[in-house]
């Protein structure tokens, strides 16, 4: 973790996604899973995406990692910027080269990214073989060093060992160990402790701190756990149904939530109540974004709703004309204008185009 | 927080304190025999608990994955065979149960599961499906069955045109719904929720914590609510019980217990949380390792290997905190290599004299020790215990290891001691006159 201000002092972002469009075409609708969405990771710095499941969060990791395969389709408009380089324009062998390589990334369940029927040490040693070239004993020790760098200890006899004789824990510390083993960059970690226990994920938080902190790697962190996102993310952005709906550096978000949503889902988590017995709930369902937004789709659910936000689409601007670091896409913002003015101005916006619009940098 | 709190206590003296006792649970063993060649060690799934559970309260069950909850929770109802003890509701023992009587016992009991993907029958309506046990209980007639449906979908908030659609129609949080409605088909005394909302979105998770509230409220139900999330227990539970590897370290009102945790389990557990708040400072204990295996527990205290607030015998009190936790990891290296499996070809070349499993000991001793300042006493038993390992006498170091580095924690199971006048009990040696209470103990960062 660092804080905000040395976070701009480094410049140029090393991941930048504009108007993010991935398209799943089935027969009966065609589902917009991300749909126009926009955010930077600078170098050294954890991006937490945060939201329910059917937000987008992981579509979103895999687009970045060039995984979507038929029926899904990133769209035309979409731009994914990697250190300046253009990644949605590469052709599936192109994508090798960074794919694992610069930009890793680790999943939810590590039994899915292990092969069962391979030692621990085979597997990182393939890594290593294909990215780095390395064969024999030095690709050995490598995988020991690594192993020893993710906390597993004895890690000599551990490379012989196949995944189901380690832990939950370990094995996520060995998947970990996969995603370093070709010092990448940028490392995508989506729910990579959801399957796992408090102890055991508070041990793995650890880790990717510390990581972090030797490597200066830059670190996008896909959870839906609120907890785990204060204790990890520099910045937050909240997702909703294919949509960035908020986006604040951590402290700001968790003080002064702005988006309906956002406010929702904190209120939501029990021992945040602010008095009484019951839970406080956002009535209703997710819902599945099968038709281009041209309304808020958060609105059947929001408290705040007004007759607007049924025909007027949101765009994610400052909440204050003072402000770029705190976005929010609600009629409601900004916060210091009347409300005709900006309804006004999300229509501006939306009609100029998405990616044009009142994206903070 | 501090209105939740208020109200949390107040629920606690109204339900509880005049409460009579619901289900007794004795000195409960569930073991599971492994049928296997080599090794015919049971897995200790539940190893001797005892509690009770009061009429309309709700009991909380947290712990890890592995830690026997869902077992327990699953022989109480007798959804498990117990190997040993008794689970006693209105002084009859649920365990001696016969099976027309285990009938019976299942319309004052039900559970919900996990899992709302896999407990429902997607080929079945979910009409039918709530229908099914009133069904197998031949509950009334058949209009009236179908009428009790129609109020259950009411009562836990769907509709009454969902009777006729099929459980895949349906979001989690719906589903879980109807898993609800099913258990209280037959109104049931006692409800197991074994982590019933944990496949669930926050917002929804809230709605059915919420829904949970008002079925205990109308119905009068006594919950076990079995949950890994602790802040949903918090939320929800009168008291709670904390199990690791099969035993409960720690049992007391719920408010008390987060608040002023005293068994060093329960404590560290807490403190793993991460919190919906990036400003908080609080001190974190990381616990290394994972939890022993339960086919082959300690002998003394069941979270000896893990416990940051371990006794040291006397002898050792000054040693630097390093040396120590290296010490730690040698021995927790030594027991997961005796417990590893050995393949055929390691046999047969171990029994050839061409290779042992520790043959690579000192590369491991060199990993530990090697940047550190063993004082020479240390030093010396470290030594000895490599000798015995690297004449094959892995049994023999480890008995080594421990008369010297050991203490009552590897030794004795600690008792329960009472630690409040809530009566909340622990089941720590600390507690015990000789020892320094938990909570006074600084060594933390081992």
């Amino acid at each position: 973790m660092m804080s905000t201000d040395e976070a701009v002092e480094r410049g140029e972002p090393v991941l930048s996604v504009e108007n993010l469009q991935t398209v799943f075409y089935t027969d009966k609708e065609t589902i917009r899973a991300v749909d126009g969405v926009n955010f930077d990771i600078r170098r050294g710095e954890t991006v937490g995406i945060v939201g329910e499941s059917g937000s987008g969060k992981s579509v979103t990791a895999r687009s970045i990692m060039g995984l979507i395969k038929s029926p899904g389709r990133v769209l035309e408009e979409s731009s994914i910027r990697f250190e300046g380089e253009e990644l949605t324009t590469k052709t599936e062998r192109q994508y090798r080269n960074v794919r694992g390589s610069r930009i890793a990334m680790v999943f939810q369940d590590p039994l899915t990214s292990l092969n069962p029927v391979y030692t621990v040490g085979n597997q990182i040693k393939e890594a290593l073989r294909l990215h780095q070239n390395k064969r024999g004993q030095e690709a050995t020790e490598t995988a020991v060093d690594l192993l020893e760098a993710v906390g597993i200890p004895d890690a000599a006899r551990r490379l012989k060992e196949y995944p189901h004789q380690f832990s939950g824990g370990m094995r996520q510390r060995a998947v970990i160990a996969m995603a370093l083993a070709c010092d990448p960059e940028l490392l995508i970690c989506d729910e990579p402790t959801t399957a796992l226990d408090v102890t055991i994920q508070a041990q793995i938080l650890e880790l990717l701190q510390e990581l972090q902190d030797e490597r200066d790697l830059s670190i996008m962190f896909i959870t839906h756990d609120m907890g785990v996102i204060a204790e990890i993310s520099d910045r937050v952005n909240v997702m909703y149904a294919g949509e960035i709906v908020e986006s604040a550096p951590v402290v700001e978000l968790f003080e002064q939530p702005k988006h309906p949503y956002t406010q929702g889902l904190l209120k939501s988590i029990p021992g945040n109540q602010s008095g009484g017995d019951r839970l406080e709930t956002i009535e209703g369902d997710v819902p599945t974004p099968n038709e281009p937004p041209t309304f808020c789709r958060f609105e059947p659910r929001c408290p705040e709703a007004f007759d607007r936000c049924r025909t007027t689409h949101p765009e994610r601007i400052p909440i204050e004309t003072s402000t770029d670091e705190h976005s929010a896409a609600c009629l409601l913002y900004p916060e210091d204008e009347r409300r005709d003015e900006r309804v006004r101005i999300h229509r501006e916006q939306s009609e100029n185009g998405p990616a044009s619009g009142g994206e903070q940098t | 927080m501090s209105e939740g709190t208020a109200s949390g206590e107040s629920r606690v003296t109204a339900d509880v304190d005049d409460g009579e006792t619901l289900i007794e649970v004795r000195n409960l063993k569930t073991y599971y025999e492994q049928g296997g060649l080599l090794s015919s060690r049971p897995v200790k799934a539940v190893d001797g608990v005892d509690f009770e559970i009061k009429r309309g309260e709700t009991l909380g069950l947290v712990g890890e994955s592995g830690c026997g909850k869902t077992t327990l929770g699953r022989t109480i109802i007798r959804l498990e065979e117990a190997t040993a003890g008794g689970v006693y509701y209105d002084g009859t023992d649920i365990t001696e149960l016969s099976a027309d009587q285990i009938k019976e016992w299942r319309r004052d009991s039900q559970m919900v599961f996990q899992d709302p993907e896999s407990s429902l029958n997607d080929r079945m309506t979910v009409g039918e499906i709530i229908q099914e046990p009133l069904d197998v209980h031949d509950w009334k007639t058949p209009e009236k069955r179908r009428q009790r449906v129609r109020e259950l979908l009411e009562t836990v908030g769907l509709r009454e045109e969902h009777f006729y659609r099929y459980p895949h129609q349906f979001s989690g949080g719906q589903r879980q719904r109807v898993g609800i409605a099913r258990a209280l088909a037959l109104e049931p005394d006692f409800v197991v929720l074994d982590e019933p909302v944990s496949a669930l979105d926050v917002s929804v998770q809230a709605q059915i914590l919420n829904l949970l509230d008002d079925l205990q409220e109308e119905f009068g139900l006594t919950y076990l609510f079995i949950a890994h999330d602790l802040s949903v227990v918090r939320h929800i539970c009168d008291r709670v019980a904390v199990m690791y590897l099969g035993n409960i370290m720690e049992l007391g009102e719920t408010e008390e217990l987060f608040a002023d945790p005293k068994n060093p389990y329960t404590y560290s557990l807490l403190s793993a949380i991460p919190e919906p708040d990036p400003t908080s400072a609080g001190e974190r204990i990381t616990l290394r390792g994972t939890p022993p295996s339960p086919t082959d527990p300690p002998a003394g205290c069941p979270f000896t290997t893990r416990c940051p607030m371990k006794i040291r015998p006397e002898e050792y009190a000054d040693v630097d905190d390093d040396v120590w936790n290296a010490v730690r990891v040698f021995r927790e290296v030594l027991r997961e290599r005796s417990r590893a499996e050995r393949s055929i070809r390691d046999r047969a070349r171990e029994t050839l004299g061409l290779h042992t499993r520790f043959s690579d000991i000192d590369e491991i001793t060199e990993e530990l020790f090697a940047d550190l300042d063993v004082p020479s006493d240390v030093q010396r038993h470290v030594d000895e215990a490599i000798e015995r390992v690297s004449q094959n006498d892995e049994e023999g170091a480890q008995e080594y290891l421990e008369s010297e580095f050991g203490s009552v924690c590897d030794r004795d199971p600690p008792a329960d001691h009472e630690v409040s006048e809530t009566e909340r009990r622990s089941h720590c040696h600390r507690h015990g006159d000789d020892y320094a209470d938990p909570a006074s103990v600084t060594r933390m960062d081992i």
